[in-house]
């Protein structure tokens, strides 16, 4: 019983790396740029992987007319994302606490991780939406037009997930160090679950 | 008469060389050929092992190219106006040509030197003199940019020039004309003990900058070339003289009729300590120190007025003489610090002299008289060796790091290898043609790297295309790496190499900076962002604040300029990434283009003759908007009353 709230505990609180760690990142490559250019993308706001790599990945978009990469400020997400983690890892402890000196039932914590896939589902699809938009929404007086075969705008959009070539560029969109501890916490969690399940059974 | 039949002999043995010679070219075959190729190949995008730095010589400037390949990977401007980049032009940079004589355009860039720590090459500055108008110069090895000028006073061909001392103490400057000192209205012909040789002791701080601490008021003779002593000698610098005849015409003939000149060996430690206890004369002096400040990006001019002298006879046991036979030029010292050579110019042999030797020397007082009060010690009392017809016309002599020495022989043309402390020839190869110095990397420094080698040869004829009767000058790389030397590359280099420094390629290149910070920018006139552009008259100049970006100026239009008008362009180029300058040139403009780093802000002026609409544009390609980054300027007739008006997009301040 122990051991499954000890896990419930380690698991959620794995959940606070993202506040020190990005949750994913940006990379664009192209010829000009052997070094390629990257955003690492936090829970509270978008950083340069280099320091001035916001402020030229900036100037290379507005050829083609898309918005300025956003500060924090100018979205509501890295205000509200913060908060969804804090709430949920404190939840998560206060579950594993509870589930170490009571004999709560382990769909607390079943609860607790459907909870927290409910809602990374929905922050992943906000973060596609932007990327959508950020890919899509383009300036009219854009230097440079161009379209696909059908003649629609092309779509600039990064990929949520891999490996995609944008004209020149080769971005790379995939998970960083803060969404593995994430995973990792998740999965914790899940195993809590399921021993306590097993403890709960041999109980009765 | 032995002289004559050494040099009989010399060239008895180098016909049999050049016989020998011609046999191994015919017989290469195309595997050598091949591994030749292979040996100086570096694949595309892949970088060479080190990094070599050869004085432009009449240029001015110093090139910076990349060994085994000889790709020139950059000209840095340093005595000469540089219209590539607009130093010199620039206001900013303008004032590093100032001198006592005015701005001087054009300078002969001799002897570059790289800071040592500990007797090796720590990859911090680069030095080198002017030989023409006497300055000398420090390069940074961060920006590649010239930072700092100093001029040499009551100096007259600034040639046994600008080596450093084993820790950057001092970089030194000797004069190679005789003159007076300090300079007055006299009959040329009574030069004989008038005349001075001055040789100037430059104190280099932490930070690298420079400030004479005293000159040594060396009898008239011509100091040619120099080098520090290390290891147990350092402490010491040796000079080459010649022209001890103090002849004041006619020296091809009448400054070449001592069998022996001198090897001046000044213990500079003992010299410091005297001035610091308060030794030595001021003396009147005029000289300039230009200072280049990067975060005002300005040139930081001063006038001195004062200099330091120091009579050598006032510090017993600082300076003695030691005779070299044949007016010598090169003056080198071994990575041990021991041994001394004297590159005899006009002998088939070289006179090595021991450090050891002239230590025990002085202790004894063997002494062969002296010289305006200078001790000479005795010829045999110094001599550790000498290399006997090792070719003809010695001029310097470079070092490996297993005990063996390479010279260079003009007149043979030829590089010649030999061994320390044997004094025996080992190996030698033509080199094409009338070789003058050779380098090997680190070879100035206790530490060299006996891979590479390269001779800088004054005279190319056929080895390249033909260009007309003007042709730049030839380098060759040799491989130093076995027991005889191979020539595996010749490249042309541009100017006249007098000399050149190499030092491995990471000592450097993680250190070198890809832009320069805009929010460590404190030009007075820079605009830091498009909202800071401006046009602010001051009676008849204008000064314009204006920014670059990918791909446009701000402002790109601009009104209210009058013929008779002095704008001042003070571009900034807002980029913070590396490798994306911006140009600026404006038509008619009688100075140069400017060339602006990311983060950098330079400044051109323009005096419009003409009524009229008048463009600019970026000069680099910059983006693939590159060609619409231009601008015009309105400029009105003189005495008009058209107001001020600059603006970007239709969107105009006044």
């Amino acid at each position: 019983m122990k051991r499954s709230a000890i896990l419930m505990i380690i698991g959620s609180l794995l959940l606070l790396g993202l506040f020190y760690f990005p949750l994913w990142n940006i990379r664009l490559a192209a010829p000009q740029y052997p070094d390629p250019m990257g955003m690492d993308i936090f829970i509270s706001g978008i950083v340069g992987e280099e320091e001035f790599d916001i402020q030229n990945i900036d100037g290379v978009n507005h050829y083609i007319g898309m918005k300025k990469i956003p500060k924090p400020e100018e979205m509501w997400e890295f205000q509200v994302f913060p908060m969804v983690i804090a709430v949920m890892a404190a939840l998560g402890v206060l579950v594993g606490l509870l589930g170490f000196f009571k004999k709560i039932h382990p769909s607390w914590f079943l609860g607790w991780f459907i909870l927290m896939i409910i809602l990374g589902t929905l922050g992943m699809y906000d973060f596609n939406n932007w990327l959508l938009d950020y890919g899509t929404d383009l300036d009219p007086k854009a230097i440079i037009k161009l379209t696909d075969k059908e003649g629609n705008p092309i779509n600039y959009k990064p990929p949520l997930l891999g490996t995609q070539d944008i004209l020149n560029f080769t971005a790379h969109s995939y998970p960083r160090i803060g969404a593995y501890l994430m995973f990792v916490g998740m999965f914790l969690t899940l195993i809590a679950w399921w021993i306590r399940k097993k403890a709960f059974k041999n109980h009765r | 008469m032995k002289p004559i039949k050494n040099i009989i002999a010399a060239l008895v043995l180098m016909a049999s060389f050049t016989s020998c010679n011609q046999n191994k070219e015919g017989e290469k075959s195309g595997a050598m050929a091949s591994s030749a190729a292979e040996k100086v190949y570096v694949s595309p995008g892949e970088h060479d092992e080190y990094y070599a730095f050869l004085s432009g010589g009449y240029s001015g400037n110093i090139t910076v190219y990349g060994l085994p390949s000889g790709r020139m990977l950059k000209e840095i401007p340093v005595f000469s106006q540089f219209p590539t980049n607009g130093y010199g032009y620039s206001e900013e940079t303008k004032d590093m040509l100032k001198t006592s004589f005015g701005m001087v355009p054009w300078g002969d860039a001799h002897h570059p030197d790289i800071s040592q720590t500990n007797g090796e090459l720590d990859g911090r500055w680069i030095f080198i003199n002017e030989n023409n108008t006497p300055r000398i110069a420090r390069i940074s090895l961060e920006t590649f940019e010239t930072e700092e000028i100093i001029e040499i006073p009551h100096s007259a061909g600034n040639h046994s020039s600008s080596y450093v001392t084993e820790n950057t103490e001092y970089v030194v400057a000797g004069t190679r004309f005789s003159v007076p000192y300090p300079q007055k209205d006299m009959p040329i012909n009574e030069m004989k003990g008038n005349f001075k040789g001055p040789l100037t002791f430059i104190a280099v701080d932490d930070k690298g900058h420079m400030e004479i601490d005293f000159q040594l008021d060396m009898p008239g003779f011509n100091y040619d070339l120099s080098h520090p002593g290390r290891g147990d000698s350092h402490g010491w610098f040796f000079f080459t003289t010649y022209n001890t005849e103090e002849a004041h015409t006619m020296q091809e003939v009448n400054a070449s009729q001592n069998d022996k000149d001198f090897i001046a060996a000044v213990n500079w430690k003992k010299i410091s300590e005297y001035v610091e206890n308060g030794g030595g004369q001021k003396m009147e002096a005029e000289y300039v120190h230009n200072v280049f400040d990067h975060s005002t990006q300005t040139t930081v001019s001063t006038t001195k007025n004062e200099v330091l002298r120091v009579d050598p006879r006032q510090v017993p046991g600082a300076v003695f003489f030691m005779p070299t036979p044949k007016s010598p030029h090169g003056c080198d010292v071994d990575p041990s610090g021991e041994y001394i050579i004297g590159n005899g110019k006009l002998s088939s042999d070289l006179t090595v002299h021991s450090f050891s030797k002239m230590l025990k020397a002085i202790e004894n007082k063997e002494f062969d008289g002296e010289a305006y009060g200078i001790p000479i010690l005795s010829f045999e009392s110094t001599l550790a060796g000498i290399v006997k017809n090792a070719g003809l016309g010695p001029l310097h002599t470079e070092f490996d790091d297993k005990g063996n020495a390479y010279t260079t022989f003009f007149i043979s043309s030829e590089a010649v290898k030999w061994k320390l402390g044997t004094w025996e020839v080992l190996d030698r190869e033509p080199s094409y043609y009338s070789v003058g110095h050779l380098m090997i990397p680190g070879g100035n420094s206790r530490k060299p790297e006996g891979k590479y080698m390269i001779t800088l040869n004054k005279i190319t004829k056929d080895r390249y295309l033909p260009t007309g009767p003007e042709l730049e000058h030839s380098a060759q790389l040799f491989d130093i790496s076995g027991d005889k030397m191979e020539l595996l590359l010749d490249f042309p280099t541009h100017g006249e190499p007098h000399y050149a420094a190499a030092i491995k390629a990471d000592k450097i290149k993680e250190n070198s900076k890809k832009i320069y910070r805009l929010d460590e920018n404190k030009h007075k006139y820079a605009a830091l962002n498009e909202s800071e552009t401006k046009m602010v008259r001051d009676g008849n100049e204008v000064h314009v604040s204006m920014t670059t970006v990918r791909s446009h100026f701000a402002p790109d239009n601009l009104e209210g300029i009058h013929v008779g008008d002095k704008v001042y362009f003070h571009v900034t180029n807002l980029e913070q990434d590396f490798d994306v300058p911006h140009g600026f040139s404006v038509i008619g403009a009688n100075t140069s283009e400017l060339l602006i780093m990311p983060g950098q802000t330079k400044t051109i002026t323009w005096e419009p003759k003409k009524p009229g609409i008048w463009p600019f544009y970026c000069t680099d390609f910059c983006s693939a908007l590159h060609q619409e980054m231009q601008g015009y300027i309105r400029v009105s007739p003189k005495g008009s009353n058209t107001p001020m008006k600059w603006g970007l997009d239709d969107e105009y301040k006044s």
